[in-house]
């Protein structure tokens, strides 16, 4: 395998952005920023790949004209997964890891605030025996949370555990779109939304785009003193319907720990866990030890953009890298309902 | 204000599901009032029938009838139900095991309010009035007193009049907001002014402008005003008919390099017979009346023969 | 370090047909899958990793298909990955696919795309209405025919090339019994077809259908196994936007640059001499003197004259779209999938009734968008040396 790291990142995070489903006038600031990190022009990039949703931009095609964000003329050598941009990520690692390429960026944007995101993701589940009744994705993370509350595997106190530690970690984190820490005692207090969730146990809907950069051995060590290698990286999927899986586990992100060995030494991980339980889960079928410290960004409970939610935490893990915080790191993505499909990726500083 | 223009969209079409055979089987259980599940290779009874074995992959065969009651294996409570959902008001979605079965499907449980919900409790389907073959043949669950019957569940019998297929109607609401770059645009049409912008890089001007030039991927900025004469670069004759479309055919279809332009744009010729329009032909808009306008290119209801010679090839073909 | 050695050692499509009405999607994905697997000798337990293509979310009204039909495609447990690059993306899912292998990271990968258009209707998901825009195209056929026309211009093909294509390519899919259009066409039965989009007649446009194609794509390891594996010589994948100033929408450079990229790949200096049967992506009979040009296997302005000689018929210099091509069969998703396992049953000899004698080297050829998306492959029936 080749030598291949995390060498660039940015973010938009927001509310309700203020502009078209395509996002060309987030993403155009974004690649500016590469740029600058890296010191490269757009001629320096091998590949681009992004990850982003025709549903919800509501249009077909609605990717097309976001590669104008590049500058595509003279033609690029471009790729795009209807998937969150952290599979976008390795569908790049790939095209590097054949030698085709040696440097990518890839990237993902959406706009969630366009449509009634909960609703939009009905769309996600058995068209003929579970869309037609338009089971919002808050009410299936429900159902998921009650499972594991009722089987003794967590409960409410845990999961608000979880938030007030990405909310008050989200205070310290600008492209956060909900931030600030209470008390256990607190959080349990406000009203249910989807019993047994509450608002802040759910990701904030959130518009935004990211793009990350990706460079092989030499090219890597050019722009970055400590780049994030990346040493494992593996994705695998687990069914969908409800009746042959086992809500309580993800067999998928268990799996794709395992394919690396395991992820012993990890001392920071960002997890793409969308609801409070589903980091429960996550930590638990990562295996990651009880000192590793989870989301210092604040997590996706602080804002999720759709598509782009699991590529920033890959990006968010690399930054603790380059800066010295952390040896090795963890970045993970999910996609699909009640993290059916989970993406691990292993970075990891080395002094040479 | 906003600083981009936004107007709603509905994503709507009643899609035409066929079902194939072995969901075929679970839909004609249910407009027989039947849940219809599946014996899978691991012994496992499962409800609705998975198309396809998980361990062995082969189309599943072996079908059961299962009872209409069952027990919540989990649940959670809407608060705020969103359109299409079984329920307009407040109501519970569940995890139901069918009594038989050893796994849940979900549906809705109509009880008042959340606290009328727990994990174990006994439910019952409520058939919809009339059924049809669709999940909504179960308008929901509902409490009951009935205990689990313990019997197995029995092997389900085809039907001679399956059914084959159902129709899912799929309406999907947005707010479309053009780019601050469009919007510009759209807002000079209501003013009957056609607004380009220049690229700073490589100095097109183009109309509408762009977020991003998509030659040097950056913004558009300097406006420039375009006169609303121009000329045809390229055009196809619609004859065709189809779903949603504005005009009647034949009609043509065509790209206009207006003036000082370096892109063309699309938009109808009319005023001239159909097999007349030709490549370099000059044209100019033809406005709406004023208090018709509106912040959109139709304020131009299409563009029609200017009386000019038309250009020379020359002047165009690099816009082809 | 170079792409490792992978090769084509399964490919199997459905029957594609207007309306697939007594199959499922999951069904009809596995249709294709299950004929590639069994060409490959291999059950689905010994496949690695799973990659899904398809067009468009709104054609099925399905968000992400692949997530709910993980478990029927046999992907639960294993990698899953979801290509969407508009209409090439048949061909681009194949090539993520060979990736997987060429990076060495699985050994044996099956990849399947499809369209059960029959679910909605295109031209209706093609032409959702965008506020404050003029809607005066017509789907596909509306968008494109504004530049067969430009082509026809600066060419100056004689009109009736376009009908030597489709009736080519529709007589070509007799031989082919998956092709949902099978039907023989004369030249002037084509010029005598009503006018859609003028200068597009209706014998000279794809149909829609439902239908799927997978591969079984497999490392030199795998591979071993296989008596007849289409070797993978070069990949290529190119994208320009859809509109740009001046942009040559005829002659696209995003293609002529991917070909280019592709003939280098693949050691091929002469195309023209050196491909012996190609497969591409041509939705609307105009699109094959113009892709031959844009490909270079002629000078820009001479593809109509390779194309009018009859030297892309089946038995010609060099015959293009043997199986039919999209002008007979069109589920979008898969149908550049379709050209991609096409050219690997050409160079596999196993071709049926649509193979060309002696195939060593051929082309699979996708593109979508506003031409603006190109994806490519040569598949050779001997290992590359490169």
């Amino acid at each position: 395998m080749r030598d291949v790291a995390v060498v660039g990142f940015a973010q938009r995070q927001m509310q309700n952005f203020d502009g078209s489903p395509q996002c060309v006038e987030l993403l155009v600031p974004l690649f500016a920023e590469c740029y600058e990190q890296t010191g490269w022009t757009r001629k320096d990039v091998g590949f681009w790949c992004s990850g982003s949703s025709d549903y919800l931009a509501g249009r077909a095609f609605s990717f097309v004209s976001a590669i104008d964000s590049i500058g595509v003329l003279p033609p690029v050598n471009e790729s795009h997964v209807e998937m969150d941009a952290a599979w976008a990520l390795y569908e790049a690692w790939l095209k590097i890891q054949t030698g085709e390429v040696d440097t990518a960026i890839v990237f993902g944007f959406g706009k969630a605030s366009a449509g009634v995101l909960r609703r939009t993701l009905a769309l996600q589940l058995d068209p003929y025996t579970m869309t037609p009744l338009w089971p919002d994705t808050v009410s299936l993370a429900a159902l998921q949370a009650r499972l594991g509350i009722d089987a003794g595997q967590w409960d409410e106190s845990a999961m608000a555990e979880v938030v007030n530690r990405s909310l008050t970690d989200a205070e310290k984190n600008e492209y956060a779109i909900r931030a600030g820490g209470s008390t256990v005692e607190d959080l349990l207090a406000r009203p249910m939304f989807a019993d047994p969730l509450r608002k802040h146990d759910c990701a904030p809907v959130t518009d935004g785009a990211a793009a990350i950069v990706l460079a092989t051995g030499d090219r890597a060590h050019e722009v970055r003193e400590r780049p994030a290698w990346i040493t494992g990286l593996s994705t695998f999927s687990d069914g969908l319907q409800l009746n042959t899986r086992d809500l309580t586990r993800s067999e998928s992100a268990a799996r794709a720990a395992a394919a690396l060995g395991g992820l012993d030494g990890v001392e920071i991980a960002e997890l793409h866990a969308p609801f409070s339980h589903q980091e429960l889960i996550l930590r638990k079928e990562l295996g990651l030890a009880d000192d590793v410290r989870l989301n210092p960004s604040g997590g996706p409970l602080a804002g999720n953009p759709m598509f782009t939610g699991g590529a920033i935490r890959i990006g968010e893990a690399a930054r603790r890298i380059w800066d010295g915080t952390a040896d090795k790191v963890l970045g993970h993505a999910t996609s699909g309902p009640a993290l059916q499909q989970n993406l691990v990726c292993v970075m990891e500083g080395r002094n040479n | 204000m906003t600083r981009t223009l936004q107007a709603p969209v509905t994503v709507a079409f009643d899609y035409t599901r066929s079902v194939g055979p072995v969901l075929g089987r679970f839909f004609t259980g249910l407009r027989d009032r039947r849940l219809v599940g599946a014996r899978l290779s691991d012994g496992r009874v499962v409800v609705p029938p998975p198309e396809f074995d998980p361990t062995t992959h082969a189309a599943v065969a072996e079908f059961v009838d299962l009872p209409d009651t069952g027990t919540v294996t989990s649940w959670t409570w809407v608060s705020e139900p969103v359109a299409g959902q079984p329920f307009d008001r407040p109501f519970a979605f569940a995890l139901v095991t069918p009594d038989g079965a050893d796994a849940p499907i979900l549906h809705a449980v109509d009880v008042a309010s959340a606290d009328e919900m727990s994990t174990g409790m006994r439910v019952k389907v409520r058939w919809a009035e009339e059924t049809q073959g669709h999940l909504t043949d179960i308008a929901c669950w509902e409490p009951t007193s009935d205990a689990a019957t313990g019997a197995a569940p029995e092997t389900s019998v085809a039907s001679d009049d399956p059914v084959t297929g159902i129709i899912t109607p799929t309406s999907v609401d947005y707010t479309y907001a053009a780019s601050p770059e469009e919007s510009a645009f759209f807002r000079g049409l209501s003013e009957g002014r056609i607004l380009g912008q220049r690229c700073p890089a490589c100095g097109k001007v183009y109309v509408p402008p762009r977020s991003a030039c998509p030659v040097d991927g950056v913004p558009t900025t300097e406006e420039v005003e375009l006169p609303d004469i121009g000329t045809v670069t390229t055009f196809c004759i619609v004859n065709v008919p189809f779903l949603g479309q504005k005009i009647t055919p034949p009609y043509v279809s065509a790209y206009i390099l207006l003036d000082g332009a370096d892109i063309a744009l699309q938009h109808l010729i009319l005023d001239i017979p159909a097999d007349e329009v030709r490549m370099g032909l000059r044209v100019k808009a033809h406005w709406k009346p004023r208090d018709e306008w509106g912040t959109s290119i139709e304020n131009i209801s299409h563009f029609a023969p200017a009386d000019e010679p038309d250009a020379d090839y020359d002047t165009y073909k690099h816009h082809l | 370090m170079g792409k490792l050695p992978a090769a084509v050692v399964g490919v199997g499509q459905t029957h594609h047909r207007a309306k697939r009405e007594d199959v499922s999607m999951a069904g009809l994905c596995r249709e294709a899958m299950d004929r590639a697997l069994e060409d490959a000798g291999m059950t689905l337990d010994e496949i690695d990793a799973i990659v899904v293509g398809k067009a468009p979310d709104l054609f099925e009204g399905v968000m992400m298909p692949e997530l709910y039909l993980a478990e029927a495609l046999g992907a639960a447990g294993k990698p899953l990955l979801r290509v969407h690059t508009a209409g090439s993306v048949g061909g681009s899912t194949a090539i993520v696919a060979s990736s997987l292998v060429q990076a060495g990271v699985h050994d044996k990968v099956l990849t399947v795309a499809f369209e059960k258009q029959s679910e909605s209707n295109a031209m209706w998901a093609l032409s959702v209405p965008v506020p404050f825009i003029m809607p005066v195209h017509a789907g596909a056929g509306g968008y494109f025919a504004p530049h067969v026309r430009s082509y026809i211009r600066r060419s100056g093909a004689p009109t009736h090339v376009g009908a030597i294509v489709a009736a080519k390519d529709r007589t070509n899919a007799l031989k082919n019994p998956y092709a949902h259009l099978r039907e023989q066409k004369t030249v002037d039965q084509v010029m005598g077809s009503q006018m859609l989009w003028d200068p597009i007649r209706y014998d000279e446009t794809c149909p829609s259908s439902d239908g799927a194609c997978a591969l079984v794509i497999a490392s030199e390891k795998a591979a071993a196994a296989s008596p007849n594996p289409a070797w993978i010589h070069g990949t290529v994948m190119r994208s320009e936007p859809t509109t740009a100033a001046e942009r040559d929408q005829v002659n696209p450079q995003a293609g002529r640059e991917a070909a280019a990229a592709l003939w280098k790949q693949a050691g091929i200096t002469n195309p023209l001499e050196e491909i012996d049967a190609a497969e591409i992506y041509v939705p609307f009979s105009w699109f094959e003197p113009m892709w031959i040009e844009n490909l270079g296997f002629t000078a820009e302005g001479d593809g109509w004259k390779l194309t009018e000689s009859g030297e892309t018929a089946i038995d010609g210099k060099l015959p293009i779209n043997m199986s039919g091509g999209v002008l007979s069969s069109n589920p979008i998703g898969a149908s550049g999938m379709l050209r991609f396992g096409e050219a690997a049953l050409q160079v596999r000899g196993a071709a049926g009734e649509h193979q060309v004698d002696g195939v060593r080297r051929a082309l699979g050829h996708a593109y979508g968008g506003g031409s603006q998306f190109f994806s490519m492959w040569v598949v050779g029936s001997e290992k590359p040396t490169n």
